[in-house]
């Protein structure tokens, strides 16, 4: 739409040649002044007309009861947001899991010679089968199955297996992520790195994995979003999350406005890590340049 | 020649026999023979592909060599159980492209090795690598990170780097190429001091007349063989061999010597 993307296009038609500064700056004035008017006269009467489309359509009434109902809607925020920390908590844990493992996987795959073969074979097949499986069955798998097996000394609480789950699969998709960025350090810096006497290991501590880490934080924390939103599938296993708690409220009135309540905590929690992730990449795309001379 | 058994011939820095080396299908170094002595300054000339670098990088070990030996201050580096590492420890090399690394300062790259190799606490490291870095005229520069500096300055940092590891014998791949011409002259000087300070240098180069001034030896290579050597001012006034008399009669046409 020409809401977002209007003013400044319109800025940047800067006309080439002819005509003084004076004239060029006073057009390009009146062309920012008159397309803010348009911008906001058109995005009024666009959300106008959708809001009235809406509100009149038949139902409406009811989707309101349901969904939007202001009592239901304060009665379930404090219970859900309290629920929200079960999801903070697993999200945290797993997340220091998973980037632990996913660079040892991304590290095993890399090591060289045929002595290594089995190691990198392991590191490869963990990739593919856990990228390849859907992530409920994980859960259930393991949440349901195991503590169902009875052995002395495994832990039959959910939260822990939940934790399991997440790091199981989420690694395997980091570990790719990091992947790419080892292989995105030219092999000229370890080249340099060897030459001075610094053993592979060494030279992959210190020179290849800070250059690496630090090129892939953007798709990281893309995955990371993931992650957060995930956290929800291991309601299926018992653990009274976020989502289970809404689940509860919804039951107990038979209205849908508690699910309303963590939309919105999602959207509240992720789009600040979303602007924060296009905000690095940004960064990161300036910096190349300006280094590029 | 072949001689077998624990060589000890003091006074030797580096001594390559029968060095073959191949990428695939192209043999790039056929029967490389040289001995260079302690304090020596070599200059290996020759077009680009004639195997002045990848003769480097084997003496180093970056690349693994298919055939022949060379030995370093009388112990084969090339012997089977050789720990590879202990022995690029004592070899410095300099590269084309500087490969200085991004992430760390200036100070941070040369103390480094002797941080993590020799295990320098951080604070002797800091200091010798400030020491070195004062000597070159890079102070100032300690805590910069490479790419704020020009393209003589890494290159300058990356010949303190290997300094810093005490080598040897220091081999410089074609240190200058890589700069805008009025960058050349800083980094030359500061091979001249080394020289001048009794360095034993490997110095792959197109600059014959740095070549010139600077070397004790000068090797000219084609082929992947050294076809020719002697002392420069032979091998620039009066060179035997008709490739190298028309290699150096195209570096004359293109105003390099």
């Amino acid at each position: 739409m020409s809401v977002a993307g209007g003013p400044p296009s319109i800025i940047d038609l800067d006309v080439g040649g002819g005509g003084g500064p004076r004239p060029v700056r006073r057009r390009r004035q009146r062309f920012t002044w008159r397309s803010l008017t348009v911008a906001a006269v058109s995005t009024v009467v666009f959300f106008g007309i959708l809001v009235a489309i809406l509100t009149n359509a038949p139902g409406w009434a009811r989707f309101q009861e349901s969904f939007l109902n202001s009592e239901y809607f304060w009665r379930a925020l404090p219970k859900v947001i309290e629920a929200f920390w079960i999801n903070v908590r697993l999200f945290l844990i797993a997340e220091v899991v998973i980037l632990g493992l996913g660079l040892l996987l991304a590290v095993m795959r890399g090591l060289p010679g045929p002595v290594f073969f089995p190691v990198r074979l392991l590191a490869t097949v963990y990739v593919d089968v856990f990228r390849a499986l859907p992530g409920v069955l994980v859960i259930f798998m393991l949440g349901f199955g195991i503590p169902g097996l009875r052995i002395e000394g495994v832990p039959i609480d959910p939260f822990f297996w939940a934790i399991v789950a997440l790091s199981l699969l989420y690694s395997a998709y980091v570990s790719e992520v990091y992947r790419a960025g080892i292989e995105s350090v030219h092999p000229s810096q370890e080249a340099a790195a060897r030459s001075l006497g610094l053993s592979r290991p060494q030279a992959l501590r210190y020179v290849v994995l800070p250059q690496a880490v630090r090129r892939v934080i953007p798709p990281l924390l893309n995955d990371f979003i993931g992650l957060q939103k995930d956290t929800v599938l291991v309601s299926f296993i018992g653990v009274v999350e976020i989502f289970r708690t809404a689940q509860i409220e919804q039951a107990a009135n038979f209205n849908f406005t508690p699910y309303m309540a963590v939309a919105l905590v999602f959207v509240v929690v992720t789009i600040p890590l979303a602007r924060f992730t296009d905000w690095l990449v940004a960064r990161d795309r300036a910096r190349a340049a300006a280094g590029a001379r | 020649m072949a001689t077998t058994g624990a060589t000890d011939r003091t006074g030797e820095a580096l001594r390559i026999e029968g060095l073959h080396k191949s990428f695939g299908d192209l043999e790039v170094l056929r029967g490389i023979d040289l001995v260079i002595a302690e304090h020596e300054v070599v200059c290996l000339i020759g077009a680009s592909g004639s195997g002045k670098s990848t003769l480097l990088r084997c003496v180093n070990l970056l690349e693994e060599i298919d055939a022949g030996r060379i030995v370093v201050a009388s112990e084969e580096i090339t012997a089977p159980k050789v720990d590879v590492d202990r022995i690029r420890r004592r070899i410095g090399i300099v590269f084309q492209a500087f490969n200085l690394f991004p992430h760390m300062s200036v100070l941070d790259n040369v103390a480094l090795a002797p941080r993590r190799v020799l295990h320098k606490p951080r604070r002797e490291a800091d200091a010798d690598a400030l020491a070195l870095l004062e000597r070159f005229g890079l102070a100032d520069k300690r805590a910069e990170f490479p790419d704020r500096l020009s393209g003589g300055q890494q290159q300058r940092v990356a010949i303190v780097r290997a300094l810093a590891m005490q080598p040897d014998l220091l081999l410089l791949d074609e240190i200058t190429s890589a700069l805008d011409p009025e960058l050349v002259a800083e980094v030359l000087d500061v091979i001249r001091e080394l020289a001048a300070g009794g360095m034993t240098m490997v110095i792959a180069t197109h600059e014959m007349g740095f070549a010139r001034d600077i070397a004790n030896r000068v090797c000219f290579l084609d082929g992947g063989r050294i076809l020719e050597e002697g002392p420069p001012d032979r091998i620039f006034s009066d060179p035997r061999e008709e490739r190298t008399q028309r290699f150096l009669q195209r570096i004359i046409a293109a105003g390099r010597l």
